[in-house]
């Protein structure tokens, strides 16, 4: 992390730093003081939030939830501690400490809520702090993509996932979490279960960043260390795992269930195990092991059995720990040497020894050495793997066996090699870390040999009630750090061996993982930059292919629209029979001359190629019209009508002045398409309003202008009394839009007076 | 009469839509002027047909006497024959503006918004004033 900022002197992050230790330090307390509640069973508490959608603000709070909310508010107060020294000077510190905390309330929320709707609303804020956090530093064009990445990732998986949540909640009958899950064989019977378990795994894996999805999770990395402690290792990535562990009881226990989830598991874990061993960034490194740990918490929610549920909870609460006081420490390391150049960082002991207790505390519980709680985790695993049947243990073991002993080399290259040895040259003189900044991995590294020391207290509390949680029944869980001579203890030792040996020549393997991955053909980052790029590409054809640009064809479709839609709800609802009683008898004469004259003079206007003969044809039409109204009692509008016809006749004929002449008609002036778009429309006119004349007539509010007419508004002539009375504010509303076209107009003809002759 | 007055709005309607159509901005101007007097017809109509009374209260009467011509779309159409007419002059100013800003009427050519590719930017096709007030039938005559 760069200091090239403008320092803000600001003593811990200022009021914003406080409160930001503050509230997660309190809530830590809080569930504190609820554990012993929760050991004897789960609660329920609600209030409705949409009642009309069933969707309740409503909180589950069991083991599975109280693990998490420790972990999130426990592991939320080192970060926020040690964020008001590390970044407390920086100019934008407290729009960080905003997003931080909204994380952390989104965090909260997700592993709380009962609801799923809410469950997925509090996913979503997640995703969109992680977007904000991962993007922090804005001005880098590798952070905005990194964090978009992340963004789009993550969002759209949570897109999936609520489509999997509705069709569940369907199923089910009730958004509540805490009644789906007692409804496990009926949801596992449902035709439905396949399509609502794979929209589910689809929202975990993306989030938990599962192979294919995982390439989002190194590149998360762009944003400041103890943002990658927290939600990129501690937490949020964890959302997919707390998903799968949640729905266990509800979705798991099932073929399709068994395989995904081990498969992607352990091809995760062991890609992401690899891949580790390649980065000589040690955050990266630390990024590749929370894959690995993501991989082989999914593995084990998929395996299923007591012990596998016992081995992943575990894991969760170890992994948890030992890797978020990594990140801190590899924070602190870089802050003080400027550099996380594995090749380059050397025999730091002496100048950082806290940072170095830290380190090793954390990384011989990721090495799975006893006595750290570490290797309570890994024995179960192996317990887990062996238990099962078939290919299934041969291949957890196996994906197991491969992830650890990679565990082991990580270990060492993060935390053994920066200290031991002679010091090396670093970009910086190292020196110790301050306070703030310690107390986090020193806290959780001393935890981690705490439980490793009394894992009783571990399995009692937290992994015990979140086992009953996940299986959905109650089981004894007993947690131990020596279970005797058994198959798990010698594949320990095997693991040790062979990540003793790798450790050895770990530089020869990197060298030759980075030779091969320039040779490699597979690339889900270059892959991803050409899936946006094929976006845009669909996107930009799709808008040439509708958006022409030409005028005419958005007339002719939004015509040729009308004609369907409404031509063809017309043939469906069989609205012909509505006009049927309509007839030519009784027709004047006058009648037949005024209606001709009409027909005559439209059918004119298109006729003519003469812009006057034109002018004089919508005259004739206009006039028709009045004719009509004046037939049918309607003086009034009749006047209104010739009025402005000759306005309109004379308006169009002094504009002509200046405007161009029609082209002349030739055989291509004909176009059949659009003669057909308008004969449609003509068609289409003539039955809805042959239907309309044909309809039962509602004369009430006719009735109410005529009674009310004179008594209240002392008029004789009903439309005007409508006009300026009953409807006074529409017609007001009238002028004001005429109004509006006169000034508008007149600003479009400013400045187009005819030019004098300049002689 | 309700059916004849069914098949002359839909011949007015057809031509207006044909005419709207056109790529010649007049043209179209032509169109919205007949299409709004079909719709004032259809509104009309809408209310049904009365010969010969039209709605009013004659002296010493509190209401009509006898059966009288339905007010109610009478005064929807006096208002949208002053909206259309607005609705037409502000359509002129903006087809005459246009005229004498880009020099052409057809819709096609009036692309300074959407350019049809990127040459047409650079290549000053956006240059404004092209037309020539003093001629504006350039080559498209036809005589009166």
């Amino acid at each position: 992390m760069a200091d090239d900022y403008p320092k803000v002197d600001r003593v811990m992050g200022g009021p914003a730093g406080w409160i930001s230790i503050a509230f997660p330090a309190v809530l830590f307390l809080y569930f504190l003081g609820l554990l012993p509640q929760i050991v004897t069973g789960p609660q329920v508490h609600g209030i409705d939030w949409v009642p009309s959608l069933g969707i309740r603000l409503s909180v589950l709070l069991d083991g599975l939830s109280m693990t998490f909310a420790l972990l999130i508010t426990g592991i939320g107060t080192a970060v926020t501690l040690y964020s008001a020294r590390y970044l407390g000077q920086h100019p934008d510190y407290p729009r960080f400490v905003c997003y931080l905390l909204m994380f952390m309330v989104g965090m909260l929320g997700l592993v709380l809520a009962d609801n799923m709707i809410s469950l997925f609303v509090f996913w979503e804020v997640t995703t969109i702090a992680s977007y904000l956090l991962i993007g922090f530093n804005a001005d880098s064009a590798k952070s905005r993509r990194s964090a978009l990445q992340a963004l789009l990732l993550t969002g759209t998986g949570g897109l999936v996932m609520l489509g999997g949540m509705i069709i569940l909640g369907n199923v089910a009958g009730t958004f509540e979490l805490s009644q789906i899950l007692e409804m496990g064989d009926m949801v596992r019977a449902h035709p439905w279960y396949m399509g609502i378990l794979l929209l589910f795994l689809a929202g975990a894996f993306t989030k938990s960043a599962q192979v294919p999805f995982h390439f989002w999770l190194p590149n998360a990395m762009a944003a400041p260390t103890p943002v990658s402690a927290y939600l990129h290792s501690a937490t949020m990535v964890k959302a997919g795992v707390y998903l799968m562990a949640r729905m266990n009881p509800a979705l798991g226990s099932t073929e399709a269930w068994f395989w995904i989830l081990t498969i992607f598991g352990g091809i995760t874990a062991v890609l992401a195990s690899v891949m580790a061993l390649r980065q000589t960034d040690i955050k990266q490194t630390l990024a590749y092991t929370t894959l690995m740990a993501l991989g082989s918490l999914t593995m084990f929610i998929g395996a299923g059995t007591h012990y596998a549920i016992v081995a992943a909870m575990t894991f969760l609460v170890v992994h948890s720990l030992y890797k978020a006081a990594l990140f801190l420490m590899i924070g602190i390391v870089d802050h003080a040497t400027g550099t996380r150049d594995a090749t380059m960082l050397r025999g730091l002991r002496k100048a950082m020894p806290l940072t170095g207790l830290a380190a090793a505390l954390a990384a011989v519980s990721m090495a799975g050495i006893p006595p750290m709680v570490g290797f309570v985790g890994k024995e179960f695993m192996y317990k887990a793997g062996l238990g099962l049947d078939g290919f299934g243990a041969i291949w957890v073991t196996a994906m197991i066996f491969a992830a650890s002993a990679m565990m082991f080399v990580t270990g060492g290259i993060v935390a053994l090699k920066p200290f031991a040895g002679d010091l090396a040259e670093t970009p910086t003189p190292a020196h110790e870390g301050p306070w703030p900044m310690l107390a986090g991995p020193l806290v959780l590294g001393g935890l981690s040999l705490f439980f490793g020391l009394v894992p009783g207290v571990l399995g009692h509390y937290l992994v015990g009630p979140a086992t009953h949680a996940v299986e959905g029944e109650v089981h004894e869980v007993h947690l131990y750090l020596w279970g005797g001579v058994n198959t798990a203890l010698i594949l320990s030792l095997l693991t040790f061996l062979a990540g003793w040996l790798l450790y050895r020549s770990h530089e020869s393997i990197r060298a030759r993982l980075i030779a091969f991955e320039a040779r490699s053909p597979i690339d889900f980052d270059a892959g991803w930059d050409r899936l946006l790029d094929g976006f845009k590409a669909v996107a930009g054809w799709q808008t040439r292919l509708i958006q022409t640009g030409s005028l005419q064809r958005y007339m002719a479709v939004t015509f040729a629209s009308f004609v369907v839609l409404v031509g063809g709800t017309y043939l469906v609802k069989g609205a012909f029979g509505a006009g049927l009683g309509l007839t030519t008898a009784s027709v004047h004469p006058v009648q037949w001359t005024v209606l001709a004259l009409i027909a005559v003079g439209s059918i004119l206007v298109v006729w003519t190629h003469s812009r006057m003969t034109a002018v004089a044809a919508m005259g004739v039409v206009g006039i028709g019209v009045s004719l009509i109204f004046i037939m049918f009692s309607a003086p009034d509008v009749a006047i209104t009508q010739l009025l402005v016809e000759v306005l309109v006749v004379v308006l169009v004929s002094l504009a002509m002045l200046r405007l161009p002449y029609l082209p002349r008609r030739s055989k291509a002036s004909f176009r059949p398409g659009h003669a057909l778009i308008a004969g449609g429309v003509g068609v289409v006119t003539t039955f809805l309003t042959i239907s309309v004349l044909g309809s039962p007539f509602d004369r009430r509010l006719t009735t109410f202008f005529e009674a009310a007419s004179y008594p209240e508004a002392h008029g004789r002539n009903i439309v005007n009394v409508i006009l300026v009375d009953f409807r006074a504010l529409d017609t007001f509303g009238e002028i004001t839009v005429v109004a509006m076209a006169a000034l508008a107009a007149l600003a479009l003809l400013r400045g187009t007076a005819p030019r004098k002759e300049e002689n | 009469m309700e059916l004849l007055l069914a098949i002359t709005i839909g011949i007015v309607v057809a031509t207006s839509v044909y005419l709207m159509l056109d790529r010649n901005a007049l043209r179209f101007l032509f169109g919205l002027v007949l299409l709004s007097n079909a719709v004032n017809l259809i509104i009309f109509a809408g209310g049904r047909l009365t010969v010969g009374a039209p709605p009013l209260i004659p002296d010493g009467a509190y209401a009509p006497v006898g059966v009288v011509a339905n007010a109610l779309p009478q005064a929807l159409v006096l208002t949208a024959i002053v909206i259309g007419f607005g609705l037409l002059a502000f359509t002129l100013a903006l087809v005459y503006r246009t005229f004498m800003t880009l020099g052409t009427v057809n819709s096609d050519e009036m692309r300074i918004a959407e350019p049809r590719d990127k040459r047409e930017l650079d290549t000053g096709r956006l240059g404004m004033g092209k037309a020539d007030p003093e001629h504006p039938a350039t080559g498209q005559e036809a005589g009166i």
